[in-house]
């Protein structure tokens, strides 16, 4: 492990994706990520890697699509609207089991919305904003050293599930800076590493005798399409057991359990201690991957608790799989900002204990 | 005894799933066979569109991917800075190319990048079965310009060899057509020039190859090949548009 170092978010997951292997770099620019083009525009070049400015985050994800096809480990990074560009690829990559690792600097919707944080995001990257049967893997970091630690380790995760990981990251992370430490550099592939390690990866067959390689898509008899999408599903339903996480904080005889991911979780432990200072026992389930979301955290309640709040800076999207993941068992609440404002944790506190107290009171 | 005909190892046995009269065919000849006579078959990589070639992988025995409807030569460009000395191809017809992808082949021709792009013109729409093209030739009858085609209603067929001519990184740019074994020969060194454009790395390399499509045009494969001449040629002239000395033979 390196040192510690004060580093901006966005410049900090470019570094990491670096550090992860990430060769490859395609973006566009848009607020509140613009620093990581700018940033890997300076760095990969240096180091022997490839950034690309495209013309729109189409020709980005396409491009990706194009490098990761051909064997390279590729990241690319955007923000909200730009993601929603993006859909038609990551439909695409996932069909034709593609690895890219994609970031999300996310901020406030819909339509071109704002450019202060958001996480209504949440159903694009978690039901999939693209077309078809499809899912990204999808982790949520709370905090720039976490962000670093994901990306770090999407690279490898990509590659070995053959899929995109998609980190959904808020505005905040992006722009704020954090003490972290940096992991080592993986070295980047070079083509005999992609033959070996990427069989299916297009290099041309000359020179091997693996056959010729094609990545497709388009298969154009259902029974073919259905027996593709039902192998897809079968890696998910895998993925559903391999890679759900979370981290839980006093739930087991809290009164009320917050769930928060990324920049609201930080405001919810704060106002755990505000609640405790009123005699409330508070917890916290944090999901780090949103998709495989981990609804048998859930299953860790106890009889004490009486509500569930989901905080949430939407309009109510992660409540859906809280609802899922609670199944009647307690009652279920939101707390809220959109378009970019964020609750204090005074203001979360006091919210909570309210919908607490309407409970107890029947 | 001399063979007077053999196949290219350049394609693969199966049939195509192209309509009788479709000169797809003839050109993926044309570029399979360059890439054997190049000995570069193995280390060539393209790219498929969406349109009647979605499958050409099928068929040229080269490694390729699909792309997205118009991406083609976005995915090239990322294939490309994974592999600088292999081959890099798109195949792509015109609402693919000309419409959705106008974006993509504009920007990749601008940043000259190191691939070839083989531009399958056939004024209309041919996989979602007729529909006008930004290539259809005014007064062109298709299935979303039932009455032909107006420019009051519709505008003026883009001529794409033209206007990436304007990019001064598109470094090769020649507009053939494949209706007759002249023109068809033609052609085929159009492909080997811009396969040598693209192996001594000098920029982007484009052949806009006019074609038919007797099914959607409504004509037999003959009357196609007469219409491509009669109507085609005169409003997409042919030519060589940007040619760098180096491969000016």
């Amino acid at each position: 492990m390196t040192e510690k170092v004060l580093m901006k978010g966005n410049e900090a997951f470019a570094e990491a994706a670096i550090r992860g292997g990430a060769r490859f770099y395609f973006g566009y620019p848009i607020t509140p990520q613009s620093e990581i083009p700018e940033y890997l525009s300076r760095e990969l070049p240096r180091r022997g890697g490839t950034f690309l400015q495209a013309e729109s985050e189409l020709g980005a994800v396409n491009m990706a699509y194009g490098a990761a096809a051909a064997g390279g480990d590729v990241f690319l990074s955007s923000s909200s609207p730009g993601i929603a560009l993006m859909q038609e690829g990551m439909s695409f990559l996932c069909s034709s089991e593609v690895p890219v690792v994609i970031l999300n600097v996310s901020r406030g919707g819909p339509g071109i919305g704002g450019i202060q944080p958001g996480q209504a995001d949440y159903f694009q990257a978690t039901r999939g904003g693209g077309n078809g049967d499809y899912k990204l893997i999808v982790f949520a970091p709370a905090s720039v050293q976490e962000a670093i630690d994901l990306i770090y380790e999407a690279v490898p995760l990509a590659n070995a599930w053959q899929n995109p990981v998609f980190i959904l990251a808020d505005g905040i992370l992006g722009q704020m800076m954090e003490p972290v430490r940096l992991p080592e550099p993986r070295p980047f592939l070079e083509e005999k590493d992609i033959r070996a390690k990427k069989p299916w990866a297009l290099t041309g067959y000359g020179g091997d005798d693996s056959g010729r390689r094609i990545v497709k898509s388009l298969r154009m008899q259902p029974d073919e399409l259905e027996a593709h999408v039902e192998k897809l599903f079968r890696k998910y339903e895998r993925a559903q057991k391999e890679l759900c996480r979370y981290e839980s904080v006093g739930i087991e005889d809290a009164d009320i359990v917050f769930v928060a991911f990324g920049t609201v979780s930080r405001i919810a432990r704060e106002s755990i201690d505000l609640l405790a200072a009123q005699g409330i026992k508070a917890g916290l389930i944090r999901p780090i991957s949103l998709w495989p979301f981990p609804y048998a955290a859930f299953d860790a309640l106890g009889k004490k608790t009486k509500l569930v709040i989901s905080a949430e800076l939407s309009m109510g999207q992660l409540i859906e799989d809280v609802k899922l993941g609670v199944n009647g068992r307690y009652p279920v609440a939101l707390i809220h900002r959109t378009g970019g404002m964020l609750p204090t944790s005074v203001e979360v506190a006091d919210k909570a204990r309210q919908l607490y107290q309407d409970i107890i009171k029947g | 005894m001399k063979p007077v005909f053999t196949y290219t190892k350049g394609m693969t046995a199966v049939d195509t799933s192209y309509c009788p009269g479709c000169t797809h065919g003839i050109a993926h000849r044309l570029i399979a066979e360059t890439l054997e006579e190049m000995g570069k078959l193995g280390d060539a990589i393209g790219v498929a569109p969406i349109g009647c070639a979605v499958q050409a992988h099928k068929f040229m025995n080269v490694e390729m991917c699909e792309s997205a409807h118009g991406r083609a030569p976005a995915v090239a460009s990322g294939i490309k800075r994974v592999h600088p000395d292999k081959l890099v191809f798109t195949y792509q017809g015109d609402g693919d190319l000309a419409s959705i992808g106008m974006g993509e082949i504009v920007h990749a021709a601008a940043r000259g990048e190191k691939i070839c792009t083989f531009f399958i013109n056939n004024c209309i729409y041919g996989m979602t079965s007729g529909q006008m093209a930004p290539t259809t030739l005014i007064g062109q009858k298709t299935t979303t310009s039932q009455e032909g085609r107006t420019r009051e209603q519709a505008g003026m067929p883009i001529k794409m060899s033209e206007l990436l001519s304007n990019l001064d990184c598109a470094v090769y740019i020649e507009r053939v057509a494949l209706n007759s074994p002249a023109n068809i020969r033609a052609a085929k060194k159009a492909v080997r020039r811009a396969f040598e454009v693209q192996e001594k790395k000098l920029g982007f390399a484009f052949v806009e190859l006019l074609s038919t499509c007797p099914t959607n045009w409504g004509v037999t494969p003959q009357d196609a090949m007469k219409w491509l001449g009669d109507k085609m040629i005169p409003y997409y002239p042919l030519g060589v548009f940007r040619n760098p000395e180096e491969v000016r033979a």
